[in-house]
């Protein structure tokens, strides 16, 4: 009786054959015994884009965010079990070195006010304190506006300040900067909720077409998004992962009566 | 009905009552020095003679200008990493908890202790330690002076450069953390230059109060009319200037005392308004 | 590869003791200023407590003669500071009874009337006044009381120096309360036929009352220790003098002429003291009262 349902249970959440990331048995609570997210394991595969699903407060951004570990800013924060990126334990590489490797992209867009565009793009070398020679940034610039199609609207007013930009703009000039570095995978926390639907198209389709170069995780609270552009989707409820698989599969024939509810609509 | 309206004038009235003695300030203030700047124009501002002996009468303000001036930049430059590093501990790295809450204690603390207790200190305390180190033969100057008031200035600067370090949207650092960044460089790329122009604000502020500080200054100073050479040496503030000699003065001493009065307001005014500006601005 | 790494690595450990070396010097620092404020209360109470007796209370400030008679016999200085005592409690007194309608009346013009362009002047004015030095405020007030007036230093001069002085901060708790009171609270009122000047007599001032009494708590105690603008105006006194249109003594007062007479200068730490712990006492007075009182809305 107890092997079908654990069998069950594995049956929802797809293997990944060597993931980039491999999440084992993580939960993560931000003070005293109340896990915000409870035993989630799943693989992370390379060069794809993972969606991460669920009703407000079901622990997505934790999960996100425990990945880059910036959960640690709250200065009470613990956790159980282990991320590896490309075989490394992420808890034994400081974090400060981590988050070089794994970028990340937040709800609203939030260039650095008092630096321009130029210089919000190499944010990361700034603020790490590396000296770059001045044909070095440029081609860092250049490079990393074009990949995110910034780079014509803005090639004349580099050096104007980030916040002129509307916001689908400031949101892919932030991603810019989470790409100068060359991170492996980056992070993103709902990057298009506050941003119109024409904006929001253009970063749906920047994201397909960074995948070939970088591995991609995405929170979003829009399931159209999620069916559009993502190849793997996930499914948390009350800091559970419930459910994991091929986004189209998963979209067409769920497999656990929660997901079903979320994706027709029952609550969420 | 009418009551209504006569509520309303009544509490403009006390608006027009805190108006009119600010006007009042300045008029009589103006009025009163009318005298000195009749009998001595802008030298009034730029000589460097005080004397009152009869006869060869002639009030210089100059001394007293630079002295104030300089004690107080001292004070500023000498208060400025113990300022910031306090902002930045209760803004930043301990926004809540007991040790934030004692630290904020000993500043309300250091707030309260009055201007001529802070002397008594620097004159039983500092001044010997002065001596000591060879300084200054009696310990008394610029140098004294400025170490006690950089230390009554801490609370001005460091509550408001707190409170808006605190403000640093937590987006910003975040994506610097995000970055790479360590909590050093979160503070040096991000939080100072966001929060700068507040800092800035508050030490304005500060350099305000420390211009207009008279009992502590007075009892350190060592109350010549000189311009200081150096900054051991011993000089006077326009502040002080007037505690010290505004009780026996008469004629055109007097005039000049107020005149100095003026000045001192003027400048104080203006540092206040250029720092209450910057603020406004910072929190709009 | 290995040689980039081992760079990177070294890079890496810098930044980190980079920042670990800046948080120390920064609580370092920070703490630091604990020091002065350890050695003053240490000084002042040392020194300072012998003389802390029941006469110190009741008796006034000895003379020179006295007091040098008594060290010369090796005694405690005789007298104690009931005149600073009196003088401090009629001085502060009476501003604080012209300040806190005047302040009152004007931070509830202010909040009641936010975008006017009168109420922006007003406030600008404000701003001004809480930065002139406290030593010009002597001066105003000698101009403006002991010359015209009480033809002579007095207590009256002192008191007004002092009001103009505590008025800012009243003014402008007064505002910041009542505008965090949510319009909501108003309207109700308003709502239910009350009339305007009641809503705000009878509602918004008793939901206020606790911010608004922590600012004028505080405005006394910024004013209680103030010497200078008083050595201008109320002068000093070496008896308690209850007249207002005489000189008096304040506490402060007495603590500077202690300090300038080499017969006396012991009694400065006990007066000091006793200044000390009335402007801490109100310090603590208003923060509870902000803490205790504080209105949920
Ligand atoms: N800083 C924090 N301190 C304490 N609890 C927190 C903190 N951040 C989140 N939580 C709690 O953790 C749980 C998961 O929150 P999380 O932000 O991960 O949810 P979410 O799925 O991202 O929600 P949303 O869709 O609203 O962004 C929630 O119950 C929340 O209350
Ligand atoms: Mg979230």
């Amino acid at each position: 009786m107890e092997s079908t349902i654990l069998n069950k249970t594995d049956d929802k959440i797809i293997q990944i054959e060597s993931p980039i990331l491999n999440i084992d048995k993580l939960s993560v609570s931000y003070g005293g015994d109340k896990y915000s997210i409870m035993d989630v394991s799943a693989g992370i595969q390379k060069n794809k884009i993972t969606a991460i699903m669920g009703p407000s407060g079901c622990g997505k951004s934790t999960l996100l965010r425990a990945i880059n570990r910036m959960h640690e800013l709250y200065p009470d924060t613990h956790h159980k079990g282990s991320i590896t990126l490309a075989g490394e334990n992420i808890y034994k590489i400081n974090p400060i070195e981590l988050r070089r490797k794994i970028g990340m992209v937040f709800q609203r867009p939030n260039p650095f006010p008092t630096m321009s565009i130029y210089d919000n793009v190499i944010a990361a070398y700034k603020l790490n304190g590396i000296k770059l020679k001045k044909s070095e940034k440029d081609e860092i610039v250049e490079r990393s506006l074009r990949e995110v199609g910034l780079w014509d609207e803005t090639k004349d007013a580099l050096h104007k300040k980030g916040t002129f930009l509307s916001g689908g703009q400031q949101q892919r000039l932030c991603i810019a900067r989470a790409l100068a570095y060359k991170p492996e995978v980056i992070l993103l926390d709902e990057p298009t909720s506050a941003l119109d639907p024409i904006a929001t198209a253009k970063i749906e389709d920047l994201l397909v077409n960074l995948k070939k170069n970088y591995t991609i995780i995405l929170v979003t609270h829009n399931m159209g998004q999620a069916a559009r552009i993502s190849d793997h989707s996930m499914f948390m409820y009350l800091g559970e992962l419930v459910e994991y698989g091929k986004t189209k599969k998963m979209f067409t024939t769920p497999k656990d009566e929660r997901t079903e509810a979320y994706l027709t609509g029952k609550f969420g | 009905m009418k009551s209504e309206k006569l509520f309303q004038y009544f509490l403009k009235l006390g608006g027009i009552i805190v108006l009119m003695v600010a006007i009042g300030i300045l008029v009589t203030l103006i009025i009163g020095s009318i005298p000195t700047f009749k009998e001595f124009g802008f030298g009034f501002i730029f000589s460097s003679n005080w004397n009152p002996t009869e006869g060869r009468e002639s009030y210089g303000a100059l001394p007293f200008i630079i002295g104030t001036i300089v004690t107080s930049i001292l004070a500023l430059v000498l208060t400025f990493p113990f300022a910031l590093s306090i902002a930045l501990f209760l803004g930043e790295y301990f926004k809540k908890g007991r040790i934030s809450s004692l630290l904020k204690t000993m500043i309300d603390l250091l707030a309260g202790i009055p201007s001529v207790v802070y002397g008594l200190w620097g004159f039983y305390t500092i001044r010997p330690i002065i001596v000591e180190l060879g300084l200054n033969a009696q310990g008394f100057g610029i140098f004294t002076s400025a170490f006690v008031l950089a230390i009554m200035i801490i609370p001005y600067a460091s509550s408001i450069s707190a409170e808006v370090i605190n403000m640093v949207p937590s987006q910003l650092k975040e994506a610097a953390y995000s970055l790479g960044a360590t909590r050093f460089e979160v503070v040096k790329h991000v939080i100072i230059p966001n929060a700068g122009s507040g800092i800035f604000a508050g030490f304005i502020l500060a350099f305000g109060r420390a211009i207009g500080e008279t009992m502590a200054v007075t009892m350190l100073i060592g109350n010549s009319n000189n311009i200081p050479t150096n900054l051991f040496d011993i000089g006077n503030t326009m502040a002080s200037l007037i505690a010290n000699q505004f009780g026996e003065a008469e004629g055109l001493k007097y005039t000049s005392l107020v005149a100095m009065g003026l000045l001192l307001f003027v400048i104080t005014g203006i540092l206040n308004l250029i720092g209450k500006m910057v603020m406004r601005k910072f929190t709009a | 590869m290995n040689t980039i790494n081992s760079i990177s690595n070294q890079k890496l450990r810098w930044r980190v003791f980079n920042d670990k070396l800046f948080s120390i010097v920064m609580m370092t620092l920070a703490f630091i200023s604990a020091v002065p404020l350890i050695s003053i209360l240490y000084q002042l109470i040392k020194k300072g407590y012998k003389q802390v007796r029941l006469s110190f209370f009741i008796e006034v400030a000895p003379d020179t003669m006295e007091a040098m008679m008594a060290k010369v016999n090796h005694e405690i200085i005789p007298g104690g500071i009931a005149n600073g005592i009196v003088g401090t409690l009629i001085i502060v007194g009476m501003a604080s009874l012209i300040a806190i309608p005047l302040g009152l009346t004007t931070g509830i013009y202010l909040s009641e009337s936010s975008k006017n362009k009168m109420a922006n002047i007003v406030r600008f004015v404000v701003d001004m006044l809480q930065g002139v030095p406290s030593i010009v405020l002597g001066v105003i007030a000698y101009i403006w009381v002991v010359k015209p007036i009480t033809s002579g230093f007095s207590a009256l001069a002192g008191s007004v120096a002092l009001s103009i002085m505590m008025l800012p901060s009243i003014i402008r708790s007064t505002e910041e309360t009542l505008k965090m009171i949510p319009p909501t609270l108003k309207e109700a009122a308003l709502s239910l036929g009350v009339p305007y000047y009641k809503t705000v007599l009878k509602v918004l001032l008793p939901t206020g009352m606790s911010g608004i009494s922590t600012g004028i708590i505080l405005g006394i105690s910024r004013i209680a220790g103030e010497t200078a603008p008083l050595m201008l105006t109320a002068l000093g006194s070496s008896a308690i003098n209850l007249d207002i249109t005489q000189p008096s003594s304040a506490i402060p007062l007495l603590v500077w002429e202690f300090y300038n007479d080499p017969n006396l200068v012991n009694l400065i730490w006990g007066a000091s003291l006793i200044l000390l712990l009335i402007i801490f006492l109100l310090n603590i007075v208003a923060k509870a009262i902000s803490k205790k009182w504080k209105v949920q809305y």
